[in-house]
């Protein structure tokens, strides 16, 4: 077997408490379809038979009940974790190493993209990479969040990466949050590649293809608890260390046990520098090709550990893990799935005039004039006469009532809109109910209970 | 002589039918007659048993009567191959219908890819505009699960019977992700030889038998096989995979068949595990005796040729490792688009310690005055005598002859290649067109070389030196000249 492939969905969507103090973040509707459902089936869809998914008891017994989720014709191998949210990415994959035999695909629930798989892939097998992920050019979101007073923050974390000429090789990987000054950038690394773009413009995908050897290395070292935080930034910079030098290790057989007691360091270096046997090594002496040139080193200036990034240009590639992400996510939804808009239980009056951008759920029932434009409806909805809904997202069982006006509105589960209310921006919580005749703008409505949590 | 091998082979053929069934030898040796003919008219009587062409065997009875450039052995085998079949087809008493036999076009033998279970023969001549050919292909691909990769771009119409692949459309698109059917190891070789990370006739062949390890290695024998015919069979679609991603070459193809024997030659009540053991022994022992060794000892003639102050020219896929500095001699190193491998080979000998000058290929009949003697790398060296190897070599070798400039060929004997070509064109390879693409000042002329309808990009990468133009042939058996190659063949096979 190649890659297993490894499903991380015990994410607390932190930065949308709005929406997930009641939905955990996994199954919340995107298009109508539970969010993981969508890097389930990039994955189905690529070739992969199995899946191992790390998420929590709740999840797991909402995706037992979720009729989209038995689409999925893979074989789901569900491990739960404590819900505390003290365990992070790389915790979670140290406690399923002993599931793990072979090379690791790392993906997050909360990615929603159309990419070729093969190019990460690839770029994985051909260097034979100790990892290598997939980044896109971010998009700026256009549509008005609901409840976000005042423009967006433009001094968000920003990441700094920087690749090699070729745009393959990861060379620096830095969060503005770890850097004080400035950005400073090791000689060795200058020498070996004079050229390096940084960007910083870019949406880490977190999807990242692991030799299996790091996850080994990840069982020995248990200070790392997060994939993008710490084991990332480690590896690419681990590329560079002047440890990194297997062809001396072998040497030293007789002295790694004094190495392990020395230090955990030392041994952990040894496993994780991909040990390329003899054979390999001559094929590539023999081999006239280089990854560079202009000093006289060998290919991949003889280091062992290679990262690689693939990064997307053209195409969808979002992470769902704010509200704005969530809204545009939705609206490129009825793009993403080949199915038709309108699910066939879905009772719909003649008299509806319905946008073709719209998305209509399971046994929904919509009654005379209304006007539905490029919004998404759950399962289960009510709409009653002379509605207009634009732009919105609705969720499932939600009952609006004749006359009102949505507008730009995120709606929870089971909420009730009553009569003549207008609504614009605004992001109902779960179970809500508005009033007859409010009148709401740019707010967020949510249960008393929510408003405890902090 | 091969049309009296060939008579011989008929003749004893019938004399052992004539012993089993009368009427089926008449039949038999009418049916040879009319393959013999090289049919005009495609219908061979029905009752005969159907002629091989019947599964995804390509135009075999295309045989081509003109055997100027038909290696013997190959009719030799298919008539075993075809006698086999026969016999089998025999015993079912099934009688399909007479595939009509498509009259071949003037190249010769297609792709053979099917007929011999053990041997693994090269296909001597592409032929991709043929249509037939193309689709028999194609259902061999299919059957074996592996994505036909399409071609690319306007075609030069002299080698338009050639496959031309683009880099930016990887056979991996068409493949699942985890890939069940090709081993990973096999995918990953696939990769890099259309990539071009493993480039060079050694690299290719020392990763081939390294991934064939990991092959062997992963393999466990179902429950009703044997080892040794089950194995073959599961490298056949890796090997039909790593020709899709770009062709084999000829020592690919010489340690394939020494596997394909080895494996085949294991005795049946060897336990699975020793078997395993001992072919992966045996894949050592070959790069090391084959490629290492060799290597060596090649490295050991030459520098006895090489004398104090000489001064010598290397087209760079030259295996020339190993120079000591006994000597004091400087290199001119010479290069050519759009592969400059020449960098790579400049970089390691500077490393060495030797003095090198770099010039393009374009200015060798400049700095020819200049050089004592000339090395050339071969990727392959052929059986009449020819040498074939990097495109731009036969103009070194020519130009050096010019200036009666003694030229030698390093060769492993394990390149040596039984197939006989008199010219560049019949059998070559042709790399991705968009490589000959450069950007200099911002500007991308050729960008759009696809819309310009008579335009069309070659990117050649074979071609053959005549003999005349080689004055020695340095290999591990000693400093051969080129003509002796045929009896280095005929020892080895004498060996084997």
């Amino acid at each position: 077997m190649e890659l297993q492939a490894v499903l991380m969905a015990a994410g607390g969507g932190s930065r949308m408490p709005d929406l997930t103090y009641n939905t955990p973040k996994p199954m919340l509707p995107v298009g109508n379809k539970p969010l993981m459902w969508h890097p389930l089936n990039l994955l189905e869809r690529v070739g992969f038979e199995e899946v191992i998914v790390i998420t929590t008891k709740e999840v797991q017994k909402m995706m037992s009940t979720d009729p989209k989720m038995k689409d999925v014709k893979m074989k789901l191998d569900v491990v739960c974790i404590q819900e505390d949210g003290d365990m992070g990415t790389a915790d979670a994959l140290r406690h399923i190493q002993q599931k793990i035999k072979t090379d690791v695909l790392v993906v997050s629930c909360d990615l929603i993209t159309d990419v070729a798989l093969h190019e990460v892939v690839d770029l994985f097998r051909a260097h034979n990479a100790t990892l290598a992920m997939l980044m896109s050019k971010a998009h700026d979101f256009t549509e008005t969040v609901p409840g976000q007073k005042g423009k967006k923050k433009t001094g968000e974390q920003r990441d700094f990466v920087g690749v090699d000429q070729s745009g393959k090789r990861l060379l620096f990987m830095a969060n503005e949050a770890d850097l004080e000054d400035g950005l400073s950038i090791r000689k060795s690394i200058m020498r070996k590649h004079p050229r390096m773009h940084i960007k910083t413009g870019l949406v880490d995908a977190h999807l990242y293809c692991l030799k299996k050897a790091v996850v080994d290395f990840l069982a020995d070292n248990k200070s790392i608890s997060s994939i993008r935080g710490e084991l990332l930034p480690y590896l690419v910079r681990k590329q560079f260390s002047k440890t990194t030098n297997c062809p001396k290790s072998k040497d030293d057989a007789d002295d790694q046990t004094q190495k392990t007691a020395d230090g955990s360091t030392n041994s952990t270096e040894l496993l994780i520098c991909s040990r390329d046997e003899p054979l390999l090594q001559l094929a590539q002496e023999r081999s006239c090709w280089n990854d560079h040139r202009g000093d006289m080193s060998e290919a991949y200036h003889g280091g062992k550990l290679r990262c690689y990034v693939h990064i997307m240009d053209q195409g969808l590639c979002y992470r769902v893990n704010t509200l704005a992400a969530y809204i545009e996510a939705n609206r490129l939804a009825s793009k993403l799935l080949e199915e038709p808009a309108v699910h066939p239980s879905a009772v719909i009056s003649e008299r509806c005039q319905m946008g073709p951008d719209s998305i209509i759920g399971a046994q929904c029932q919509v009654a005379d004039k209304t006007s539905i434009k490029r919004s998404t409806i759950g399962n289960s909805t009510t709409v009653k006469e002379k509605v207009k809904v634009t732009n919105s997202i609705i969720m499932h069982g939600v009952t609006i009532e004749e006359g009102c006006n949505i507008h730009g509105c995120v709606i929870c589960s089971n909420a009730v809109i009553g009569r003549g209310a207008d609504l614009k921006y605004c992001l109902v919580g779960n179970g809500q109910q508005i009033e007859a005749e409010a009148e709401r703008t740019n707010e967020v409505i949510v249960g008393t209970d929510q408003l405890m949590e902090i | 002589k091969e049309e009296k091998q060939r008579l011989r082979k008929e003749k004893k053929q019938q004399k052992k039918n004539k012993e089993k069934n009368d009427e089926k030898t008449s039949h038999e040796g009418e049916k040879k007659k009319n393959k013999k003919k090289k049919e005009e008219q495609p219908a061979v009587p029905a009752p005969a048993p159907p002629p091989p062409a019947a599964a995804a065997v390509p135009v075999p009875a295309s045989e081509a009567p003109a055997p100027a450039d038909k290696p013997a052995k190959s009719k030799a085998d298919l008539k075993a191959e075809r006698r086999a079949r026969q016999e089998a087809e025999r015993a079912s008493k099934g009688k399909k219908g007479d595939v009509g036999q498509p009259a071949p076009t003037g190249k010769l033998k297609a792709p053979p890819s099917e007929l011999q279970p053990v041997v693994k023969r090269l296909p001597e001549h592409v032929q991709v505009d043929n249509p037939e050919v193309v689709k028999k292909l194609a259902k061999k691909l299919e059957r074996q699960q592996i994505p036909l990769r399409s071609d690319y771009g306007y075609k030069v119409s002299l080698f338009s019977h050639l496959h031309q692949y683009s880099r930016k459309a990887p056979l991996t698109q068409q493949l699942g992700i985890p890939s069940t059917v090709i081993h990973p190891a096999i995918v990953r070789l696939g990769l890099q030889y259309s990539q071009g990370i493993v480039a060079g006739s050694n690299a290719r062949s020392v990763a081939l038998l390294h991934a064939f390890q990991q092959v062997i290695r992963d393999y466990t024998t179902p429950p009703n096989e044997e080892l040794s015919r089950d194995l073959v069979n599961k490298l056949k679609p890796y090997i039909s995979f790593l020709n899709q991603c770009r062709p084999l070459s000829a020592s690919m193809g010489n340690a394939i068949k020494y596997i394909k024997k080895e494996i085949s030659n294991i005795p049946s009540q060897c336990k699975e595990e020793e078997a395993k053991i001992k072919l992966l022994n045996c894949i050592e022992r070959y790069i090391n005796e084959k490629i290492v060794l060799a290597a060596k000892a090649i490295a050991k003639y030459s520098i006895e040729k090489i004398s104090d102050g000489d001064v010598i020219l290397f087209p760079p896929n030259c295996s020339f490792n190993a120079f000591e500095k006994k000597r004091k001699f400087r290199v001119i190193v010479v290069d050519s688009r759009p592969r400059l491998e020449g960098r790579e080979a400049l970089r390691r000998l500077v490393q060495k310690g030797i003095s090198c000058t770099y010039v393009l290929i374009s200015a060798v009949s400049y700095i020819l005055p200049e050089v004592s003697k000339v090395f050339l790398g071969a990727h392959a060296l052929l059986a009449n005598g020819y040498v074939m190897s990097r495109v731009g070599t036969s103009q070194i070798a020519l130009v050096a002859k010019a200036f009666n400039v003694p030229v030698l060929v390093c060769c492993e004997t394990y390149k040596f290649c039984e197939r006989v070509q008199t010219d560049s064109f019949v059998s070559n390879e042709l790399d991705d067109p968009d490589d000959l693409i450069v950007t200099r000042k911002g500007k991308t002329q050729l960008e759009h070389w696809q819309k310009v309808p008579s335009l069309g990009l070659l990117n050649l990468v074979y071609d053959v030196t005549p003999p005349d133009f080689v004055d020695l042939v340095i290999t591990d058996l000693g400093m051969i000249p080129c003509t002796s190659v045929p009896v280095v063949l005929r020892v080895k096979n004498v060996d084997q």
